[in-house]
């Protein structure tokens, strides 16, 4: 199944990529990171298309995409 | 399952210093994909201009020569005549490109330096806590622009692109932004001609990249995003201004 | 194999510049320096160099470091103006442990002032010229035979201690024409520049050239480690010359053109009898402060000549004994301003007892 994983170390919050994915599959957690930064999530992997819009967004190259096939 | 999307090579595994959703980083990615790209990684020597950019060498791995502020093309033009067989590519930002570095710029792209150059233009002087830049937009307020920028006592924001593409010695000149997926994927494609025109010895090449700064424009990430789309496009359009060898 | 040549100071320069293996060179047109541009922009691209004449000073100095940093031999050259626009680029490259030869054929000043001889630049070459608190190396030719051996020895300082070199001279040294032995470059056992930024090749870990610190304590270590090698410059590299200092009771002081004056002058002295005698300082920095204490061990009377209103004289007041006493006489920069022989030899028997 295609999926994204979000390094949270990396991640600073700022939601660019919530407003990217075609799905709306991304968005804002209210958990902090070491950095205090409240991270981005993954919500439906079942919908996830590999399209990396998201990953495209984001500033922090913190979303790694993995495709089927 | 393919990771169909992972860091550039060129880029080191480390957390930036940029604030969050600042178009920095984005700029350096897509710099960094293009060094990928084309497998120039160890032979590219970056040359960091003075501003939020500045810590060039902690962020690409590659070697780094920092410049005084705005001489990054002359810097680069030495390193470049004493290296011919390297890639050399400056990342400046507006007030260190286009206000104190207008003459190096200029002249560096008129001799037609084999050089690339890669220019982000946030509108303001980021690194020094967001004063007026020349790419400063009319009636934009900024620390030394309380009332907004005036552009009868200002002047009107410079379009370097545009300005830049006039020059014989130019080989490519375009304006890119990263403030929306679409923006994002033509500024990756037009970027990585912007180095091939180096690698394939064609000439000067110039990117412009609309950026934000949330910080100093007051606003959150996806606001600025909203403003950059709708605010500097229209003044600052996007495209391609000039690319005599049609790559 | 050395060669004789009949050649302008500017000239001996450049070609000693090409002898040193300068392949590199950016600069500007100012007067009395253009010499050395139009030389090597006909001399060094048949020998695969480069030559730029850049938009500004600041253009060129800046070149000049970008290609310093990968490791190259390069060069640039100025006069007064030109020089003040370029301390930005040489407190950079200061702050970077850059090296890079920049030629100074001084002008007047402050301002345009006009293109004749000067030494009204002493301060702005010794004291680093631009911020933070740096040393350059600083010769101070007298002919143009120095001319020539000192630009070829820049390039090696430079390269040994990583700082930058500056030749000073003005217009008299610059545009006169003297025979000259071009000896070919020395064999000197240089350290790798394994500092360089050149790409980094496989394997290789980064190179990064920068005078950015932020580091705690980074800066304030870099400072004492440059205050160690000023130093060590002191202890090794001091140049001067001494003409009949051993039975002097008068010592003249004065370096470059003002000195080349003063020796006909002290020659002159000694025919009539006065026990005169000639200190001409070549490193200016690091200055041969050594050389005056000793002299005023035994000679307890200097008098210091430049053309300036008397700059030098605080390094010489430095350097000497306790008991020994420095008198001045300057000539400041201006149109025919030069003084002549007879003028300083009236000044030597004014001071001499
Ligand atoms: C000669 C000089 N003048 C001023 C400065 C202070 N300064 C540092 S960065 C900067 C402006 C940076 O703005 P910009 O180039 O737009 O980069 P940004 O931080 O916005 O990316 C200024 C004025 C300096 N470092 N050197
Ligand atoms: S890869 Fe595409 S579909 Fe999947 S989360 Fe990212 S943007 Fe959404
Ligand atoms: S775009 Fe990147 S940094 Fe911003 S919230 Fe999403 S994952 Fe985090
Ligand atoms: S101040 Fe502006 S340009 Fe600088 S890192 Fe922050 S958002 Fe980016
Ligand atoms: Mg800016």
């Amino acid at each position: 199944m295609s999926h994204i994983v979000i390094d949270e170390t990396r991640c600073k919050g700022c939601g660019l990529c919530t407003i990217a994915c075609p799905r709306k599959l991304v968005a804002m957690s209210d958990t902090p990171n070491s950095m205090g930064y409240t991270v981005a999530v993954f919500c439906d992997a079942e919908k996830c298309t590999g399209c990396a819009l998201c990953a495209e967004m984001c500033p922090d190259v913190a979303i790694a995409v993995f495709k089927d096939k | 399952m393919k990771q169909v999307f992972q860091k550039p090579e060129s880029l080191k595994d480390v957390q930036t210093h940029f604030c969050p959703g600042c178009s920095h980083g984005s700029v350096h990615r897509l710099a960094a994909e293009a060094m990928d790209e084309f497998g120039i990684r160890a032979e590219t020597i970056g040359v960091a201009s003075v501003g939020c950019s500045v810590f060039l060498y902690s962020y690409f791995d590659v070697d780094v020569i920092e410049a005084p502020h705005g001489r990054a093309p002359a810097v680069a033009t030495g390193a470049k005549r004493a290296r011919p067989d390297r890639i050399v590519f400056t990342y400046q930002g507006d007030g260190d490109l286009a206000a104190i570095g207008t003459a190096e710029i200029i002249h560096a792209a008129n001799r037609g330096e084999d050089i690339t150059v890669i220019f982000v233009n946030n509108t303001t002087y980021g690194m020094t806590g967001g004063q007026m830049a020349p790419t400063t937009m009319v009636g934009q307020k900024t620390s030394t622009s309380p009332y907004g920028r005036d552009q009868n006592k200002d002047g009107y924001p410079i379009r370097m692109a545009e300005l830049l593409a006039q020059l014989e010695g130019v080989g490519f000149s375009a304006r890119v932004a990263v403030n929306s997926p679409k923006n994002v994927m033509q500024a990756k494609k037009l970027m990585k001609t912007a180095f091939q025109y180096q690698v394939e010895k064609k000439g000067f090449s110039f990117i412009e990249v609309l950026a934000v700064c949330p910080t100093n424009w007051g606003m959150s990430p996806l606001a600025a995003n909203e403003h950059l789309g709708n605010e500097m496009i229209p003044y600052f359009p996007l495209g391609v201004y000039r690319n005599t060898s049609n790559l | 194999m050395s060669t004789k040549l009949f050649v302008k100071g500017n000239e001996a320069v450049a070609m000693a510049a090409i002898e040193a293996g300068c392949r590199y060179y950016f600069g500007y047109p100012i007067t009395p320096q253009s010499d050395i541009p139009e030389y090597l922009s006909r001399e060094l691209p048949p020998l695969g160099g480069e030559f730029i004449q850049a938009e500004s000073e600041v253009a060129a100095i800046n070149m000049l470091l970008g290609a310093s940093a990968t490791g190259v031999r390069c060069m640039t050259s100025s006069s007064g103006p030109g020089i003040s626009l370029k301390q930005e680029g040489i407190s950079f490259m200061a702050g970077s442990e850059l090296p890079g030869v920049i030629v100074d054929i001084m002008r007047q000043g402050p301002g345009l002032g006009g293109i004749d001889a000067s030494q009204a630049d002493y301060w702005q070459a010794t004291r680093g010229g631009g911020h933070g608190g740096y040393r350059i190396i600083v010769l101070a030719p007298s002919s143009v035979q120095e001319m020539y051996d000192l630009t070829m020895q820049a390039f090696d300082l430079s390269d040994i201690y990583r700082i930058p070199v500056m030749v000073l001279a003005d217009s008299v040294i610059g545009q006169m024409k003297e025979s000259i032995v071009a000896n070919p470059r020395p064999v000197t056992e240089l350290p790798a520049k394994d500092w360089a930024v050149r790409g980094r090749r496989e394997g290789q870990s980064q190179n990064v050239v920068k005078s950015l610190k932020l580091g705690d304590g980074e800066m304030e270590a870099f400072h004492w480690k440059m205050h160690a090698r000023y130093q060590e410059l002191a202890d090794k590299e001091c140049r001067w010359e001494e003409l009949q200092t051993d039975d002097a009771t008068l010592v003249v002081t004065a370096f470059g053109s003002a000195a080349r004056i003063a020796r006909t002058a002290v020659a002159m002295a000694r025919e009539e009898g006065l026990k005169v005698g000639l200190l001409r300082p070549i490193t200016l920095f690091p200055f041969p402060q050594k050389a005056y204490t000793q002299l005023t061990r035994h000679c307890k009377r200097l008098l210091d000549i430049e053309l300036n209103t008397g700059q030098m004289i605080d390094d010489v007041r430095l350097s000497v004994a306790k008991d020994a006493e420095v008198e001045f006489y300057g000539r400041p920069p201006g149109a025919g301003s030069l003084p002549t022989p007879e003028e300083l030899l009236e000044q030597i028997k004014k001071h001499y007892s």
